[in-house]
């Protein structure tokens, strides 16, 4: 990509014994809307902080558009954020919530000295102020609030204000911390849209941090996957899912969880569970341990036995309406795997306890021990490896 | 650099505000020439303590004088729990007519000061043949409506389910301020405990108005008796008996400093 | 429940709830009550202390009181000491509270150091202070004239009085506002700054004027509160160094009052000036819980 807008390079951070951050490497384009998500305490708001400059990173640079910023503190550095608990200033109105930034950045301390408001230079700044407030006001809806305390607004009213807060100082980049997480699933999903929407309209560069990874993948261009302090993966939402490279990005992607299935590679080049073989003819090397993953959408369940089907026990069946979850644990390994699919395919296997699941071609995802996705390609034409 | 700085100013700041102790403890050792010296000597070159304190303690019976207090100030406490704690669950929790009758009693006697009825307080106790006693030194303390105003407000953050669940097990409203509000309101307690030690600790009014015999005196008031006793410029003598009768508070505070701390700042801030 | 059900229980649990508080009740009725409203009768009277005959005054008791020039000495004595103290221990427990929350180093120390005059003896203390401000060989007229000044006749001379109560008053005050503004510091939220800064809040100044300050509000009515009200009880330093000297010029309101009722034994007189007390204590609370409470946010 041509100068990234937001470039966080070679980041390192650690707190006293403990590193929290460890060789993180992000670059965003202009425009783009990155999700940050992971666990929480995987470091992701540090991350963010480093890149608002409200810490300073032990190695690496924070870069802005190619200049590098990270000796500038965080006033100086254009950046605007959100927070999950809003901070808004208590004891103003939104609009003086919302004006502070553009005071503060456009009049002199003696312009805001109480008396300076006489001045007609003053007072045209001001009024500049006011209509740059009152127009971001109008896009967030939250007109009629303006005169009113944050002690007298509801969450989600409060949630837009320190949005305007942010959107009225048209920064260089957008930085958010979990802005949606304290307010009530309903609201979340319908504000979730609505950020969409201004990011669109603004168009400026957005690092969005949250640990809901439905969030990530619904609202984002690009999300990257952060665990324990490192960036496991940057790709399209769609590329996360179906594409994730390693195992712990595909566990924490998609809800349900992922069907997690330890295996190894048999002497025929199929991967087997115990004495069952779930996929022949995958290749690889003999003998290597595995983990077989498959999404519970593609994982078919049936009552009759074959090949390349593993035994499992019906545990129970969840209907949730539009679709339904089966739970089952495979008799060999006691692995607990979900299928999801329709309603009436469930209702079909309800008589039946004993089941065999299988996935479908090519939906197989294949991870080595150290959790490294192997790609299909690869595996042929693997090296047998020494027998464990 | 605006470390040191920091460190520097508060350190001055510190040291102006210790001086006093210094000195105190300074003066206490130093023979009679020396304090009427004219030099800043920290260290006395002749040692006068022994005189000094000898002096602080037989002069008034010091030993006797902080047993009082330390009685006098522990009686007022247990009874101002005592009486304070059920009365404030009361108004907490519980519904009964004249609620808000005895809640504004209560906002009453926040606002009068002690030493403003002390007149009429003072003409009972000497009718009832009071005066001179250690018993006239505690009672008017026993009711604290600061004490009952500050647990209500920490009893009424205790769960209603608590109390619910108590009296489904058996235990009559009594049994519950005892053995369920009181464990639970321990914080309050014991910084209410400690807010009121300080205060009668320090009291001089009411001892000063109510007695007038030395072996029954609380510390300000037996210091005041000592210096009416001893010759006008003893001030090694003085500063002993000083140091004598602040080192029980100091020394307790010093152990206890943060339970101290917080225990005088939730008083306040919750009060 | 049915209603004579639910009756009886309530009239169980108000049982219940007087047999708890009915002590407590009691004591307020004799110590409080009964108190204030003697206090209030004998005020209009000319009551002493001893003698049998009282006369009733009426309005004229206070009218006489207002008139009085030892209790309008007093009034004015009180004042000028409460405007003393008050502000400067407000001011130095703020600056050193926030002194002490800009760092790490040493937080507990100092917090204990400038505490500990709250905790010592108010009678003992000002009895040290007696010996520091000794006109002759005190330390600090010594340092004084090590550095080329004058001694000052602190506590001697009726024009220093007050000033001198009042550096007394200070000392011992200031710790106590300094862990009040404590408290109120460390609640304040500190992804508020973070926020300020990210709205370009660079300086300490403009940190505390755009942050700090509007966030202490409730704090900082609370400690003028109470250092104004503390200020006005004046009485274990002027009972113990001055009684009231020289000439008058540290007689405070509490000062008078027990000397006019414990040692003349005009107890009417007393009670009137008890009453002025109260009122006076009244009015404070009410200006500062009203005028500054609209301006205070709680947030």
């Amino acid at each position: 990509m041509s100068e990234p807008a937001l470039h966080l390079r070679g980041i390192a951070k650690s707190f006293g014994t403990t590193a929290v951050l460890e060789g993180i490497d992000l670059a965003i384009a202009a425009g783009e809307f990155v999700a940050l998500v992971g666990p929480s305490g995987c470091g992701k708001s540090t991350l963010l902080r480093i890149a608002a400059g409200l810490e300073a990173p032990d190695q690496g640079q924070v870069l802005l558009g190619g200049q590098d910023v990270t000796a500038r503190r965080a006033a100086d550095r254009d950046m605007a954020m959100v927070f999950q608990s809003y901070a808004l200033y208590p004891h103003l109105t939104a609009r003086q919530n919302m004006s502070l930034p553009l005071v503060m950045r456009r009049l002199t301390a003696a312009e805001r000295l109480p008396f300076a408001g006489a001045l007609s230079a003053v007072r045209a700044k001001i009024a500049a102020i006011g209509n740059e407030v009152a127009a971001a006001a109008e896009m967030l809806k939250i007109t009629a609030l303006l005169d009113r305390k944050p002690a007298q607004m509801s969450g989600g009213q409060r949630q837009r204000v320190a949005l305007g807060r942010a959107l009225v100082r048209h920064p260089r980049a957008f930085l958010m911390d979990e802005p949606l997480s304290n307010l009530d699933a309903a609201l979340r999903v319908h504000t979730r849209g609505e950020i969409v929407e201004l990011h669109r309209r603004a168009g400026v560069v957005t690092l969005y941090v949250t640990h809901d990874q439905e969030e990530a993948l619904g609202m984002a261009d690009r999300v990257a996957v952060m665990l324990g302090g490192r960036i496991l993966q940057v790709a399209s939402p769609d590329a996360i899912y179906r594409d994730p490279a390693h195992v712990d990005v595909a566990a924490f992607i998609g809800s349900p969880r992922i069907n997690l299935i330890p295996a190894f590679i048999d002497a025929s080049g199929a991967a087997a569970v115990e004495r069952h073989v779930l996929a022949p003819r995958l290749g690889g090397a003999v003998g290597s341990d595995v983990v077989l993953g498959i999404r519970p959408e593609h994982l078919r369940l049936t009552p009759e036995p074959g090949p390349g089907r593993l035994p499992a026990r019906r545990e129970r069946i969840e209907f949730l309406g539009a679709e339904a979850l089966v739970h089952c644990r495979a008799e060999a390994g006691g692995t607990a795997l979900i299928a999801r699919m329709a309603p009436e395919a469930a209702e079909r296997l309800r008589p039946h306890t004993h089941l065999h699941a299988a996935a479908t071609p090519d939906a197989l995802l294949v991870f080595d021990r150290q959790g490294h996705r192997i790609a299909r390609q690869a595996l042929a034409t693997q090296e047998p490896a020494h027998a464990h | 650099m605006s470390r040191i700085l920091r460190l520097v100013v508060l350190s001055l700041g510190a040291a102006l505000v210790l001086f006093p102790f210094v000195f105190m403890v300074s003066t206490s050792l130093k023979p009679q020439a020396e304090v009427f010296s004219s030099s800043l000597k920290l260290i006395p070159e002749h040692w006068g303590a022994a005189e000094n304190y000898w002096k602080a303690i037989t002069r008034i019976p010091m030993g006797r004088i902080l047993l009082n207090g330390v009685v006098v100030c522990a009686a007022i406490v247990m009874f101002q729990i005592v009486f304070a704690l059920p009365a404030a669950y009361a108004l907490a929790k519980l519904r009964f007519r004249g609620r808000e009758a005895l809640f504004a009693l209560v906002l009453l006697g926040l606002l009068v000061p002690i030493h403003a009825i002390s007149i009429p307080l003072y003409a009972a106790a000497r009718t009832l043949g009071l005066l001179n006693t250690l018993a006239v030194l505690i009672l008017p303390f026993t009711l604290s409506v600061f004490a009952i105003f500050l647990f209500r407000q920490f009893i009424k953050a205790i769960p209603d389910d608590l109390i619910s669940a108590a009296r489904s097990d058996g235990l009559c409203e009594s049994a519950i301020v005892w053995r369920i509000i009181l464990p639970n309101a321990w914080p309050a307690a014991s910084a209410f405990a400690i807010f009121s030690v300080v205060a009668h600790w320090n009291d001089l009014y009411w001892p000063l108005i109510a007695i007038s015999k030395t072996h029954l005196a609380t510390p300000p008031l037996g210091l005041l008796f000592f210096r009416a006793a001893e010759a006008g410029d003893d001030y090694g003598a003085l500063m002993a008996a000083t140091v004598i009768i602040t080192a029980p508070l100091i020394l307790f505070f010093l152990f206890a400093q943060r339970l101290f701390i917080e225990g005088m700042t939730m008083t306040g801030l919750k009060g | 429940m049915p209603t004579s059900a639910k009756t009886r229980a309530a009239a169980l649990e108000s049982w219940a709830a007087w047999r708890l508080a009915g002590p407590t009740a009691l004591l307020m009725l004799l110590l409080l009550v009964v108190p204030t409203l003697a206090v209030l009768a004998l005020s209009f009277t000319d009551a002493e202390l001893g003698a049998s005959d009282i006369t009733f005054l009426g309005l004229d008791a206070y009218t006489d009181l207002l008139t009085d020039r030892t209790f309008r000495g007093a009034l004015r004595n009180t004042a000028i000491y409460v405007a003393l103290v008050a502000p400067a221990s407000i001011l130095l427990g703020l600056g050193l509270a926030l002194l002490i929350e800009a760092g790490t180093a040493g937080r507990a120390l100092f917090r204990s150091a400038y505490f500990l005059p709250v905790v010592s003896l108010i009678v003992a203390m000002a009895s040290v202070w007696q010996y520091l401000m000794h006109p002759s060989f005190g330390p600090i007229n010594i340092a004084l004239r090590a550095f080329g000044f004058a001694g000052v006749n602190w506590l001697g001379s009726s024009d220093n009085v007050l000033a001198a109560l009042a550096v007394i008053g200070v000392w011992q005050a200031l710790g106590f506002n300094m862990v009040l503004f404590l408290a109120g510091l460390t609640a304040i939220d500190r992804t508020l700054y973070a926020a300020a800064e990210m709205d370009g809040v660079r300086s300490a100044w403009d940190r505390f004027r755009v942050v700090t300050w509007p966030l202490l509000g409730p704090t900082t009515l609370f400690v003028t509160t109470i250092s104004v009200i503390n200020a006005v009880k004046v009485f274990e330093t002027v009972a113990t160094l001055t009684q009231g000297g020289p000439a008058k010029a540290s007689e405070t309101l509490l000062w008078v009052i027990y000397q006019e009722g414990f040692v003349y034994l005009h107890v009417g007189t007393a009670s009137a000036m008890a009453v002025v007390f109260i009122a006076l204590l009244l009015v404070l609370l009410l200006i500062q819980t009203r005028v500054l409470d609209r301006k205070v946010h709680y947030g």
